[in-house]
Order: structure tokens, then sequence, then C-alpha cells
């Protein structure tokens, strides 16, 4: 898995969990894992798309991202990790240069 | 180090004060309430004389001593309240939560009577309403039962994970004032340690974690199997810390339900708390009069000692079950319990129950005796007159 | 992905993620924003008290946690007592609270579960001054339970309790000032705040760790799904909820009141700016608006004399 993302390598560690016995349960209802082994990029159907020529680096994006599934590259363009982004067009929305466009999923 | 106790003369309620002080409790969360009052301001009083730095939070109801009490228990604390009546009810959706998180808070209930009309006497049905909240219940029967209830509640709540109540009769015990043999703090310190939580919410060197959160159907039935194993375990660890107790200082507490004289009885009284202080003095001068009586005192009702209460039944031509407390629309709660758990067993006394005591009505030995023979004609005619009798009833 | 060390330098917020993807807020969540924020602010050493809300599906259905710090589930009016208890605890185990290392209790907590039926354990947390921070994040309703109303929703909102039809039966009482109410325990430091204004909040959070005592802010936290808004509109309204004076950011601190938004000198924008882009507004009239409005500008006027004789 390619590091597309805010959250490295815990990304590629995050696992499902199922347990099929009793005896593997806690004791205590604690949790035993992050939620990033939940890709939410699939209630999406609006898709935003990154033009890089528009794009001024400044990162309000990133900033208001609820999920959060915008990351920065190594060029200092930003990118989105599709495999959390629920398509909720805020990026767009704030975008001073219009740099992001929301465009219907095709699947 | 030799023990000799430190005997002091004290309520029900300073017992159970000084309990929580022995027990090096960490935080105390509470509200006022008659009358469990004494309870509350004595531990201020030790904090004021500067006898223990407990941290004591005055809450603005019961609701959130027992909130703060799951708050402060959740980040690795002993914590300890107390209450009584309306303001146990006000706790009730609370107490499922520090079963659910097993959380191995302590409190004291002093048993009083649910209004309206307004009653502050004696009266079981407060704390057996929380029946089913996952809480273990202790009932003391004298002070010196409060006092080591407490402290022993500790150990059991913090080996198995699970919240105990210790449970005290209004005014007969926590207003009345009895010699009570305390422990020497370095004595109480060897045997019951520092808690070892669970989890702990100041724990940052682990994985951030979570307590308490959704689960499907597909996980919520395993959690309450691991409460319900771990009131089975809690029977055993009762016991063992019971005798533990007794080795180290004299008073044995093995078992869960104390008998006493019912070797061979034909029929014995069964019930909890204050009452079977009561009913064990009536045993003595009923057994002088010729009545082959015994006394069994369930000191634990959660869990609840099946067992060893098979075993009782199994040896007693009758049970005569004393109720102080009622769940509507069916009778006496020990009875229903009691009757519940010998059906599948072999063991089939004739069982009577007796409505006693409710709101604080007054409760002797003469009354203990008007029962007795009560019984004796029920044992000797082979079945009940009534099955549920409102005994103090005006008619 | 490490974000690159020169970029780093042009973000105005904190550029660790302690609030983790994959969770289940809908699309366009303020809250999950407001959460994402107070994780930046705070980190790891945390511990979080979350009652019932929409935040205890946000932090992640069991086994799973999408905090990146400790949490502790709670019931629905607790957070308040909760809080305290914690607190206790750790002054119990000689832990240190608040400050650079010490550690942050924060409760967060929904609109109903604080200005309902948690606002007695708040005003008990608030009047024992315990050390830590209390946040009610704010979408003026019960959008977990399906978009009830509560004492903080809006004059002339539609709910599913308040559902408009031929009667006009909306919301008819004004948005409670919880805030208000809290300023009126004369705490250290209490504080509105918006997603829309993230360096604001965060700054406020930082403020909140300095103080002793107990601290309160109101976080402004739009519900595309409760206020029948666009997904991407959530930030737009959030601003607008600022600039039109509806939701003033303002601080109380040690007794003094300062506005931080918008400038007090200036006509705020008018309402109908706020209001047109929520679908749970359309059903107001010209006199429903009016009246809004006339709240609006009635309470603003009141906060900068507050400002102006307690600033």
């Amino acid at each position: 898995m390619s590091l597309n993302t805010l959250f490295g390598e815990k990304k590629a560690e995050a696992k499902k969990i199922v347990f099929t016995s009793v005896d593997q349960y806690p004791e205590a209802p604690i949790s035993l894992g992050t939620t990033l082994s939940n890709f939410t990029g699939d209630w999406r159907t609006f898709i935003p798309v990154v033009n890089e020529d528009k794009c001024v680096k400044c990162y309000i994006c990133w900033k208001f991202c609820p999920e959060p599934a915008i990351y920065i590259k190594p060029d200092g363009y930003v990118a989105v990790d599709y495999d959390y982004c629920k398509g909720c067009g805020i990026c767009a929305n704030e975008c001073p240069t219009k740099a992001i466009t929301m465009e219907k999923e095709e699947k | 180090m030799e023990y000799k106790p430190i005997r002091k003369v004290v309520s029900g309620n300073y017992a159970a004060a000084y309990a929580a002080l022995h027990s090096r409790v960490q935080v105390v969360a509470a509200y006022p309430i008659t009358p469990q009052t004494s309870i509350i301001e004595k531990i201020a009083e030790f904090i004021a004389n500067g006898e223990t730095d407990i941290q004591y939070v005055p809450v603005e109801s019961e609701h959130s001593a027992m909130a703060a009490c799951i708050g402060a228990s959740a980040t690795g604390a002993r914590a300890f309240t107390a209450t009584s009546a309306q303001g146990l009810a006000l706790m009730h959706e609370m107490l499922h939560w520090a079963s659910g998180a097993r959380l191995p808070i302590v409190m004291v209930d002093v048993n009083r009577a649910m209004a309206p009309p307004w009653s502050v006497w004696d009266d079981q049905t407060d704390s057996l309403a929380q029946r089913d909240t996952g809480w273990m219940q202790f009932y003391a029967e004298n002070n010196q039962e409060v006092y080591d209830g407490v402290i022993m509640a500790f150990k059991v709540a913090e080996t198995v994970n699970l919240p105990a109540m210790v449970i005290e009769s209004a005014f007969i015990l926590s207003h009345t004032y009895d010699v009570v043999e305390m422990i020497p703090q370095e004595l109480v310190d060897e045997f019951l340690p520092p808690r070892k939580p669970l989890y702990d919410l100041a724990d940052f060197e682990r994985e951030p974690f979570s307590v308490g959160s959704l689960a499907t159907p597909a996980d919520y039935y395993e959690f309450r199997y691991k409460i319900q194993k771990a009131m089975e375990e809690a029977k055993k660890v009762i016991k063992e810390v019971g005798r533990e107790f007794g080795e180290r200082f004299g008073r044995d507490y093995s078992q869960m339900i104390e008998t006493y004289r019912t070797d061979d009885a034909d029929f014995v009284f069964m019930g909890m708390g204050s009452l079977m202080g009561t009913v064990k003095q009536a045993v003595d001068i009923l057994r002088q009069e010729g009545y082959k009586v015994g006394a069994a005192k369930v000191r634990w009702f959660r869990p609840f000692p099946k067992e060893e209460l098979y075993e009782l039944a199994k040896n007693v031509d009758g049970i005569a079950v004393l109720d102080r407390n009622y769940s509507f629309g069916m009778e006496g709660i020990l009875f229903t319990e009691a009757k519940g758990a010998l059906y599948n067993t072999d063991a089939k006394p004739l069982m009577k129950n007796y409505i006693v005591g409710l709101g604080g009505r007054d409760f002797t030995v003469n009354d203990v005796r008007k029962i007795a023979e009560n019984m004796n004609a029920v044992i000797e005619k082979g079945e009940l007159d009534v099955e549920v009798d409102w005994y103090h009833l005006k008619r | 992905m490490e974000i690159p060390e020169q970029v780093k330098k042009k973000l105005t917020l904190p550029a660790e993620e302690y609030f983790y993807a994959g969770h289940t807020a809908c699309q366009g969540c303020g809250a999950a924003l407001g959460l994402r924020y107070v994780l930046k602010a705070y980190g790891r050493k945390t511990i979080f008290a979350i009652p019932a809300c929409c935040s205890t599906i946000i932090a992640g259905a069991w086994p799973y946690n999408t905090l990146g710090a400790n949490l502790f589930q709670t019931a629905f009016e607790t957070t308040g007592a909760v809080l305290g208890g914690i607190e206790a605890a750790l002054k119990a185990r000689g832990i240190k609270v608040k400050g650079e290392d010490g550690v942050m209790i924060v409760g967060w907590a929904g609109d109903g579960g604080t200005a309902d039926i948690g606002l007695q354990a708040l005003s008990g947390f608030l009047e024992r001054g315990h050390d830590a921070l209390y946040i009610m994040y704010d979408n003026e309703a019960y959008m977990n339970t399906g978009i009830q109303r509560s004492s903080s929703t809006p004059y002339g909102a539609w709910t599913t309790n308040t559902p408009g039809g031929k009667r006009h039966f909306l919301e008819k009482r004004h948005k409670k000032k919880v805030i208000d109410i809290v300023i009126a325990h004369d705490i250290p430091y209490a504080a509105t705040a918006s997603v829309a204004y993230p360096e604001d909040f965060i700054r406020k959070l930082k403020t909140a760790q300095k103080t002793p005592g107990p601290s309160f802010i109101q976080l402004f936290a739009p519900c595309p799904t409760g206020w029948r808004s666009p997904t991407d509109k959530s930030i737009e309204i959030a601003r607008l909820a600022v600039q039109t004076a509806y939701f003033p950011l303002f601080e109380y601190k040690e007794g003094k009141y300062r506005i931080n938004m918008p400038n007090p000198k200036k006509e705020p924008k008018p309402i109908e700016e706020f209001l047109k882009l929520q679908g749970r507004f359309k059903y107001m009239t010209k006199e429903d608006i009016e009246t809004l409005q006339g709240w609006v500008l009635r309470e603003w006027e009141k906060l900068k004399k507050l400002a102006e004789v307690f600033g």
C-alpha cells in the first residue's frame, strides 16, 4: 500500500477485528484498534479532483477536512486519500482558487 | 505484626466511614441524604483533621456522585460513596454504568423505605430494586459487619472488577452505637493491597483507547456473559476473602449464607440484614422452648449463593423467608429468589414468605416467636395457609 | 504521509493528526472537525469524557477508536460529574493536570447533553472549580436521535418535533444562552468558538490549557443532516453565523469580556444570509425572520455593551 494518507504506517497496520470466541474478548469493553481500517470512500457520490495548476498550496482544504482525508505530498501539493474521502465537498467549496472540483464519480 | 483490634464505640455509619478510611479510599463523591449523612460527614472530618488526603467531591446529586466515582475509578483510583433510598434510585442508571465498565467502586447503602409516603426508616426495597445492575450486594447484620464488609467488599470487587454495595439498616444500625473492633492500618494494608486496575484512563504509554463504545448485536452479548462469569468467580473469591479475613482478624465470612443452629433444625428463618440479629436471639429462646429452629442469614444477595441455599434447604422441612421488602405484583424479593434457586433441585422444603418491618415497622423477638408458631403449624399440616403473609397488617 | 518540513511552517494549525479517518460522522460534519481540532491542540495526553451524542458514534464503535487519546464514554447527563471524578483521581494519584506537560481533561458534549439534560452536572462542575475543560459542540438540536429540538435550537427552525406544517409549528423559543449561564458561575475562562475559525478555536483551547480551574467553550458545529444544508456549505454557514452576529465569537476571562468576531464597529450581515443556505429555516415567514433578526441584534448589542463596560 502506498502512503497516500495522513496516517502513514498506522493506516497500513489498521485491521478489522472480528472475534469468534468469547475468550478472545477483553474483560472490559475497551477498544482494540483504530477506525483507520474502515474505508468510508464508498459513501461518496462526488469525488474531489485537485488541479495542481490552480493550487496555491494554501492548505485551506487540509484545514477544513472533517475526515481528515487530505494529505500533503513531498512537493507541497495536496492530494486526497480516496479510501476515506466521503465526498462532502467542503474542500472544493473553501478552495480560494477553485483548484478542487467535485465530479460525479463513476463506479 | 500481631493483630490487636482497636475497639471503638461507633454507629454503623461511623463504622462505614472508618472502613473507607482504613481501605485507603482515594476519591469520595457523595451527596447527602438521611440517614446516610453521618458517613460522609465523618469522612470530611477525617480530611479536616489531616488524617487522610482523600479527594472529596461534594457533588450536586447522587446521579453525579456515582458518575464522579465512575470517572475516578476509570482513572485508576479507589472510589467510595454512600447513599440511601431515593438517592440510590436516582443513581440507578449509573449503577449499570459502573458494572458495565467493570469498575470496582464500593458504596454503602443505608436501607431506607422508598417514598411516597415519605419514610426514613429501614426497608430493603431500595437496594433490592437494584438487583439487576451488576453490583454485588452484602447485607450487614451489625456495625461490625458494616466495617468488615466495606474492607472485604473492596478486596472482592477489585479481584473480579465489579462494583459492590455494602448495605446497613437505617437507624437500627446507621445511628445506633455499638462496639466495633477495628483493624490497625498496617494490617488492613496487608489484607487489601493497592488497586491494580483493569485499565487506566491516565495511562498514556499504551495505544489510545476508549471505554464503553457502541457494541453492535454481534458483540454486546459477550460482554454481558463476561459480567456473569465475574459474578460466578466472585462467589469463590468471596469465600476465599471471607476465610482469609477470619484467619487474620478472627471473624470468618467464608459462608455467603451464615447458618446459625441449623444442623438439626426442622425449619429455619431466612432473611438479610439487621433483622437477623433479632432472629438469632429468638432462635436461642425458641430452642429453650423446644422448637428445633435455626437461622440462615443471607450475607451476599448478589452473587446469589444458590449452592449454599441448596445445602441448607435439602436438610430442613421448611423455610420461613423474612422479607423487609416487597416486589409489588409478586411477593417478597428474597422469597422469589430462594424459591427460584431451588426449583430445579431435589430440595423441596415448605417455603413461606413473611413480610416484616416495612418502613421501619418494629420487628421483635416476640414477632419471631409468633412466626415460629405459625410456621410450625404449617409444617405439621404439610401445606401453606397463605404463601405470602403480611404479618404485621392491622386487620 | 509525513507532512514536509517546509510545509509545516506554512500551516496555520498543528500538523499532527490525532483524529483518525474511517470514522462514521456524516459528510460535512462540524462535530468531527471540532474533535480533530481539539486533538490537534492537546494530543495524546488527553482524557475525553463523551456522553450520549453524535460523537459517541463518531468516536468509533467497539472495538475501534477514532481518537488518538483516551476516552471514557458516559451517560447523557453526566459529563460534568465524570470530569470531576477524573480530575479527583488524577489529583489523588499526584498526576499533573493541565499546563504544557500535564493531562488535559476534556468533556465533549452536544447541546442537548449540555443545555438540557446535562445542565445540572455542568453547573456542579463549574461551581466546584474542577481543573478541566468542558466543550459544548453546538449543532442546535438532538441530531443523534434524529433532529429533535433542544433548548439550543434557534427560533424558526424546523426539527422533527417542530415540523412546521399547516399550523406553522416551528421552534417558537429563542436559543438558550448557555454561555451566559456558564459565565454566571464566574469561572476563570469561557469562550465561544466556531469550526469556521480553527486558529481562533485552537488559541482558545491553548488558553484553557494554561488557565487553572474550569473552562468552557461553546463551539458552533454545523450539521448538514439536521440543518438540511448542502454538505459542502458547513464552513460557509459557520462563517456566516459569526458574520451575522448570530453566533459571535468572544471570550470571558477573569471577569473581562472580549469580542473576537465580527467587528463590533461594523454592521453585521443580515441574518437572511445565514438562513438561506439551510433547509431547516425554509418555513420561516418574513415576520419570523424579523423576529429572529431582532433577537440577534438585541443580543449582539448586549454583548457589545458587556465588552464595553467589562472589557
